[in-house]
């Protein structure tokens, strides 16, 4: 007879979580913080991070702006045509790429360690020297247009926009990043240039380096490739207006012709990720709609009544107030059906909370995934961008398991009363 | 970290695949059963993946309700897919826990209930994946052109199978299809992680080596006939924008071919797993105002399959002035030799691709098994190697051969309110 615990030769050697031994972390005088974290057993380097120049400054007539410069970034500088910039990246099998979001644009990519001074010297000359050439932003908004009219035909998609149309009514989290047709067609090219120049800048950036580098190396090699960036002038994030809660469920249908599932999303604002209660509601929504087969509403609506692919809850917490959803893939014609067993769930769950049985699955489940989550370097860069956005300490994940102990069913019914009230929900749908 | 694999043939004839790799507390474990669409006549299309949908419904030592649970409660992450050649599940999991997930894949080879109320629930559930797969365009259209570019072999239909066969399977069906495909001379073991090699064998003969052998699984043998001719079809559906699906036929995984087919779809349409902003036909297409996406994608398998290139035409932009592009691309490779240069840029990417993807031990092991499927894990380890060997005139060869007109199929989708 085998032990089974005779299986693994790391018994005795737990996983080296990331903390303040190993994390190092130096701001640069421009204002750049830099966090690196080495890992030898990888020949390549992941690198992420973010600048505080999210959508959250662009105006309702010209939605989709930041979106359109986070790309727009990479069709050309100073000294690179956008060819020139994807040949020296796609020569090495290195990638680099922008994106947006509502506070910030965030940025990523990947190497073999010997080509990071490659990767950053493009970011920093991305960042820096862009052209934003006339053809490439006609060939872009091409695309974007593209993209919104394959968006406006997807029921999943168009779901999850109304959505946060009736959630956040009146506050920019209503805004769809990628805008609308009319708005990318009234983006100029002095838009996208005033926008670089007034807002992307070293102050509130962060760059994450993890790899097969020296962590000071790393730092060294970021100073040198954007330490010297100055941009007068950058302006500070607007602050976030307050939302309006609702004061009674809405429902909003969105009509898309010949299509044969319907997508529905019905929820509710939840908490911030810096709010004490999030690992209250973040192991109530596992119960609710993630541990195993997507929780309790993966098992009424899919498992029992099988009526949808997919169902499960989930939560977005960021740096203002969050969502906490529950999305399903259902035929048209069992839209209200499914809807009816999802209100019927969220009913019981923030009358009785869940069990001590169901609390305790999940609390194991977030403390047992930490070593899969952890194993590659975007898994360990990803945990060390969340611990710089939300201000976590460098010491977090040795905090982590505690952290996740603590809460109580208290807690959490506590918790999913406070933000759920099943007669005041959002409710889009999708579909024929 | 990473030590040389072992392979050991069980005396139920179930093959195993171990691989050592000591770089975090994580082991992967996958079961791969050779049965996939590829096995399944019609009446019976989409048998292979609802069987699979039913191995997560329990027996009676592990109960649908208890098996994800017990996962999930370990930090385990576990799944299951469906392809053309193979069906297969894994378990990915803090390696002192693994055994868990051992135990359930060798009692889930024989003793899953498939209970009928269950069969029927899933049955919606099956049906309502494939309403969200028809919502797409790019399904519909490419589920045309693999029907017209495949006549007789059983890749002609989709992996999730017709409706009208979604409607009429049985319980009995089902169970029949898992009893013949389920056995241990007919699966692959690939284990990837932190353990020793010699426990977790002896540890898997316990468990496996007493589950009989069945009878080897009759084949369909169906080959396909030549194409004589270039075939066209359009289609028609919601949405404003239009896409030209083009599919040259490509040959087995295992025939000398396949390597520089690799590098010529990595000059055309980019490396997988990177951008492809530098590839001949985002140049050609989408630098040019064609386009606005296209993609080039085949995939290994035991027979010939396809090379599909998908493209998202630019809204000012017709059908045949796009092909009219795609041919003078392909043209040129046919006609001028590509550079050495080229080829040697094509191989850097592919190792940078292997080096990222080597961090992550369930993508260890999920080579190890679905090489053994259309191969055997020496393609995969040699892979480099051979794409290091392909020469320009190679290149130019293949191009010649498989991309033929006569032998493609090109499919529209026509926007209704475009």
């Amino acid at each position: 007879m085998v032990k089974k615990n005779q299986l693994s030769t790391l018994n005795n050697k737990p996983l080296s979580l990331p903390s303040s031994k190993d994390i190092y972390r130096e701001v640069l005088p421009n204002g750049i913080t830099v966090l690196a974290r080495s890992n030898f057993n990888s020949p390549s380097i992941s690198i992420s991070g973010y600048l505080a120049a999210g959508s959250i400054y662009e105006s309702d007539e010209k939605l989709g702006l930041a979106d359109f410069v986070s790309s727009a970034l990479m069709r050309g500088t100073e000294k690179h045509t956008f060819d020139d910039i994807f040949n020296e990246l796609e020569s090495v099998g290195a990638s680099l790429g922008l994106d947006s979001n509502v506070h910030t644009i965030s940025f990523g990519g990947r190497s073999l360690v010997e080509d990071l001074p490659l990767v950053l010297n493009l970011l920093s000359e991305v960042l820096r020297t862009p052209t934003f050439p006339k053809r490439e932003i006609e060939k872009m908004r091409a695309q974007l247009l593209t993209g919104l009219a394959v968006r406006a035909q997807d029921t999943s998609d168009m779901a999850s926009l109304i959505f946060d149309q009736i959630l956040f009514d009146g506050h920019p989290y209503s805004r769809p990043g990628d805008g609308f047709p009319e708005t990318i067609q009234a983006i100029t090219r002095k838009d996208l240039i005033d926008y670089h120049r007034l807002y992307i800048g070293p102050k509130g950036m962060v760059i994450i380096i993890v790899g097969g580098i020296e962590p000071k190396k790393a730092v060294a090699e970021v100073e040198s490739a954007l330490g010297e960036w100055q941009v007068k002038g950058q302006k500070e994030a607007p602050a976030l207006p307050p939302h309006k809660p609702l004061k009674k469920t809405v429902k909003r249908h969105y009509k898309i012709a010949g299509k044969s599932q319907s997508d529905l999303v019905a929820g509710t604002v939840g908490p911030r990720r810096t709010d004490p209660e999030f690992f209250a509601a973040s192991l109530g929504n596992s119960v609710l709609g993630q541990f195993g087969m997507m929780g309790r509403i993966g098992d009424v609506v899919r498992e029992k009544s099988g009526l949808a692919y997919y169902a499960y809850s989930s939560m977005s917490a960021g740096i203002g107030p969050g969502t906490w959803e529950v999305s399903a893939g259902v035929n048209p014609k069992n839209v209200n059906m499914a809807l009816d067993l999802i209100v019927k769930e969220l009913k019981r769950f923030v009358k009785n909370g869940v069990t001590a049985d169901e609390l305790a699955d999940s609390q194991a489940n977030y403390i047992g995934r930490l070593p899969l989550s952890l194993e590659s370097n975007g898994g360990v860069a990803s945990a060390l961008l969340n611990i710089e956005r939300y201000d976590l300490g460098l010491d977090y994940y040795l905090r982590y398991a505690d952290m996740v102990r603590a809460v109580t069913r208290d807690d959490v019914v506590e918790t999913a009363m406070k933000y759920i009230d099943p007669e005041k929900l959002a409710v889009a749908t999708a579909g024929p | 970290m990473i030590s040389k694999h072992t392979e050991t043939v069980l005396k139920n004839g179930m093959k195993v695949l171990l691989k050592e790799i000591h770089t975090a507390p994580l082991i992967s474990s996958w079961i791969w059963y050779r049965v996939g669409s590829r096995d399944e006549p019609t009446g019976k299309t989409g048998i292979s993946h609802w069987t699979e949908h039913m191995q997560f419904k329990g027996t009676p030592q592990f109960p649908g309700t208890v098996l994800d649970k017990a996962i999930s409660r370990e930090g385990g992450r576990w799944n299951a897919s469906t392809s053309h050649d193979s069906t297969k599940y894994y378990i990915t999991l803090p390696a002192d826990k693994i055994d868990l997930g051992l135990r359930l894949e060798a009692d889930r080879m024989v003793n899953s209930i498939f209970d009928e109320k269950e069969v029927a629930s899933e049955r919606t559930v099956i049906i309502s994946e494939r309403e969200g797969n028809e919502n797409e365009p790019l399904f519909r259209l490419s589920e045309a052109i693999q029907q017209t570019a495949f006549r007789v072999h059983p890749y002609h239909h989709e992996i999730i199978g017709d409706m009208a066969d979604l409607r009429t399977m049985t319980r009995e069906d089902l169970y029949n299809h898992y009893r013949a495909y389920y056995v241990p001379n007919n699966a692959v073991m690939s284990i990837a992680g932190d353990f020793d090699t010699s426990s977790m064998l002896a540890r898997i003969r316990e468990l496996y080596e007493p589950l009989p052998a069945g009878k080897a699984p009759v084949r369909l043998a169906r080959p396909e006939p030549e194409q004589k001719g270039e075939v066209r079809l359009s289609m028609e559906g919601p949405g404003e924008t239009t896409y030209v699906q083009v599919v040259y036929r490509f040959p087995s995984a295992t025939h000398p071919d396949y390597f520089p087919l690799a590098v010529l779809d990595s000059l055309l349409a980019g490396a997988s797993g990177l951008s492809y902003k530098t590839s001949r036909l985002y140049r050609a297409l989408i630098d040019n105002e064609y386009a606005v996406d296209m993609s080039g994608w085949s995939e290994p398998t035991i027979d010939p399959y396809l090379y599909r290139i998908t493209i998202t035409l630019h809204p000012k932009r017709e059908a045949e002035e796009v092909l009219a592009i795609l041919d003078s691309e392909i043209q040129k490779i046919q006609e001028k030799l590509v550079s050495k240069n080229e080829i040697v840029r094509a191989i850097k990417q592919a190792r940078a691709v292997f080096a990222y993807s080597s961090e992550n031990i369930t993508n260890q092991a999920f080579w190890m098994g679905y090489s053994e499927i259309f191969a055997s894990y020496e393609w995969f380890l040699n892979y480099l190697d051979n794409l290091a060997k392909v020469t320009p005139k190679d290149v130019q060869r293949v191009a010649r051969e498989y991309f033929k007109p006569q032998s493609r199929v090109i499919g529209t989708y026509v926007p209704i309110n475009g």
